[in-house]
């Protein structure tokens, strides 16, 4: 018999590197590419759930499933647009609230470290199940007496002493663009919802300034840049590889928590709609990576890399 | 008077100076500088102390309030300090949600899996970042769109693949029917062991950027030394990837603590998840203690989320120096 034939020591070492990612391939290929394979049959199909046999039945129904979710269903359209409106809203608003907040951050000043621990609280405290207590406790609440808490959070938007209308007035006056107010207006009425989602894109912006070279500055400041000028020409092109990494995570991370997402949950498993809740997530997905993708192609053209 | 006059003799000194100072060029620009560096300071202050106070705002809330006593919660001259403080909330709280137990169980639950998360992509991305490999690109790509597909997509083929757990057909080989996992944790930990668990691909990126960071001669001393693969990475690489080590075991604490999808998708019992209990506290309260006043039940719940946060807050608070510094370097970023 003829020997085996050796391996060279570069066959052995992608060897070793298969073994090292193997068990996240064989995860995806079982729990992502297969159930994205199996969504996409449910949502052609009639799905019924064998009670006491276990396992399930499909019957092709062709695309009866789409035609409710967009002709027959009551609220579905309405939560998509809802989820596509808010994201688009965020989205801007979050991207600079956060480099700003990472730019105020990212300097040396007594208390650093306390304040950056207080930014990075969002992150724990925006946990779903503790969020949907509050919301519940507030809707048993039914608008009566309302709760210190939110009493001491609304207390940013408005409190008695300060009259947002009269501002607002105030700038409508000087003949501001009345969809510009609008946006305006919409940005300082979430702002807790704005600094609640931002936790994650300040650190990423913190590590990004970082990691911009010091000498940059200087020259800059030997040339006789002004600080305006410093951050257009050297901290936002520096930073714009990561603005795109930043818009990828709060567009996804605003459509785990979005009206549609609630909604598949609950046709599936509180109306056992299977079919239609696999309509709902696909549809939404695709409607996210097509967003993605424009957004991300818009943002890339733009971008220089410095590397 | 005498010290009347001094005083005035001083201001007019002051005024001659500053008199002076302006008409000296560069001493104006010198000062204009300073002031507008204060103001400028003085903004950036009043902006950090805004937004902490925004995020704060809550909690403080929430922390007054859960201290408050019965006839504190109904006085309108009670404002963020209660004048009768007491613990009777948190002994209730406590008592129903069987607390101690079920935060016992949550962490064993939180930080098995965050071990797991740290195992599986501390190697998942060490192998993408040390070694070549056919199609290496196109396999790191389906990592990133790991991270972009939302988890709602997949809930329902995951739920069916659990609900009948039946891998290769050896399940009903040997006991003849699939395993229901449904209710229990085993279906995260088999996803989390399989590189898929909470956010996975995240943490695989994470340690991807830093170990492509870390130098490559360390390596070649270990080998040159007689070091296997599987050694070095143990005992070498990991130890150098503390930063990301330390940033991504913060992360996985804190988001495998917090969720609720896989939860409530893999019916997790409520005594092992306990962000599950605080959704029912208040009607157990109000079912089980006849506490009928919906102001009274909100300081119960109040106290519920203190509870909850608690342990999750001192972890963050024991990792955090670690873990700013951590991302800085670990170079999230690249």
């Amino acid at each position: 018999m003829k020997k085996r034939k050796k391996m060279t020591l570069l066959q052995k070492r992608s060897m070793m590197g298969l073994v090292f990612i193997l068990p996240w391939f064989v995860g995806f290929l079982i729990f992502y590419v297969r159930s994205l394979f199996l969504t996409g049959q449910f949502a052609f199909s009639k799905l019924t759930i064998d009670a006491v046999q276990g396992g399930y039945q499909l019957a092709p129904v062709g695309l009866a499933n789409f035609k409710e979710a967009f002709f027959a269903h009551a609220t579905f359209k309405q939560d998509l647009t809802t989820s596509v409106i808010n994201m688009l809203i965020d989205v801007p608003l979050i991207t600079f609230f956060s480099l700003f907040m990472a730019m105020l951050l990212n300097k040396k000043f007594p208390g650093r470290f306390v304040v950056r621990a207080i930014f990075f609280l969002p992150i724990i405290l925006h946990a779903g199940a503790i969020s949907e207590a509050m919301d519940l406790s507030a809707q048993m609440m039914n608008g009566g007496i309302s709760s210190q808490a939110q009493e001491m959070a609304n207390t940013a938007g408005n409190t008695l002493a300060f009259d947002i209308d009269y501002i607002i007035s105030m700038f409508m006056n000087l003949g501001l663009p009345a969809s510009i107010l609008d946006y305006i207006v919409e940005a300082v009425a979430r702002i807790n919802s704005i600094i609640e989602a931002s936790g994650v894109q300040i650190i990423i912006f913190i590590a990004a300034l970082q990691s911009i070279p010091g000498s940059m500055y200087e020259v800059a400041k030997i040339e006789g840049a002004t600080g305006y000028e410093t951050f257009w020409k050297v901290t936002f092109p520096m930073v714009m590889p990561h603005i795109i990494t930043n818009v990828v995570y709060t567009i996804v991370d605003s459509f785990t928590e979005s009206p549609v997402v609630d909604l598949a949950y609950t046709t599936a498993f509180d109306k056992f709609n299977y079919g239609l809740s696999s309509v709902f997530s696909l549809v939404s997905t695709i409607v996210t990576c097509v967003i993605l993708v424009a957004i991300v192609g818009f943002i890339q053209k733009r971008t220089f890399y410095y590397n | 008077m005498k010290q009347k006059a001094k005083q005035k003799v001083s201001f007019k000194e002051f005024l001659n100076h500053t008199k002076a100072a302006l008409q000296d060029p560069d001493q104006r620009k010198s000062m204009g500088t300073d002031i507008k560096n204060l103001l400028v300071s003085i903004l950036k202050f009043l902006i950090l102390v805004g937004v902490s106070y925004v995020i704060l705002s809550p909690v403080i809330g929430m922390l007054a309030k859960s201290f408050c006593s019965d006839a504190d919660a109904i006085d309108p001259m009670v404002y963020v300090i209660p004048k009768n403080p007491t613990l009777s909330r948190y002994a209730l709280a406590i008592l129903r949600m069987d607390y101690f137990p079920t935060i016992a169980r949550d962490l064993v639950y939180t930080l098995l899996t965050t071990l797991m998360q740290l195992f599986i992509c501390s190697m998942v991305g060490y192998g993408f970042a040390r070694f070549n490999f056919p199609f290496k690109n196109v396999l790191f790509a389906l990592v990133v769109v790991m991270i972009v597909i939302p988890s709602h997509t997949i809930m329902l083929p995951l739920y069916m693949t659990f609900k009948e757990f039946d891998p290769f057909g050896l399940a009903t080989l040997i006991t003849g029917a699939p395993i229901n996992l449904m209710g229990t944790t085993i279906p995260m930990y088999i996803m989390t062991m399989l590189g898929c668990g909470v956010r996975s691909g995240l943490y695989i990126y994470i340690f991807n950027q830093f170990f492509r960071g870390l130098p490559k001669e360390i390596e070649e001393a270990a080998l040159v030394d007689g070091a296997g693969v599987w050694y070095t990475y143990f005992r070498i690489m990991l130890r150098n990837a503390m930063p990301a080590v330390i940033t991504v075991a913060v992360f996985s604490i804190v988001w495998q603590f917090n969720d609720t999808f896989y939860a409530k998708l893999f019916l997790i019992s409520p005594d092992v998840v306990i962000s599950k209990k605080i959704a029912t506290l208040q009607s157990v309260i109000a079912n089980q203690d006849k506490i009928m006043s919906l102001t009274l039940q909100e300081l119960y719940l109040d106290a519920g989320i203190i509870l909850i946060l608690l342990p999750i807050v001192l972890i963050y608070v024991l990792l955090q120096r670690y873990f700013i510094e951590g991302v800085e370097r670990s170079g999230i970023v690249g």
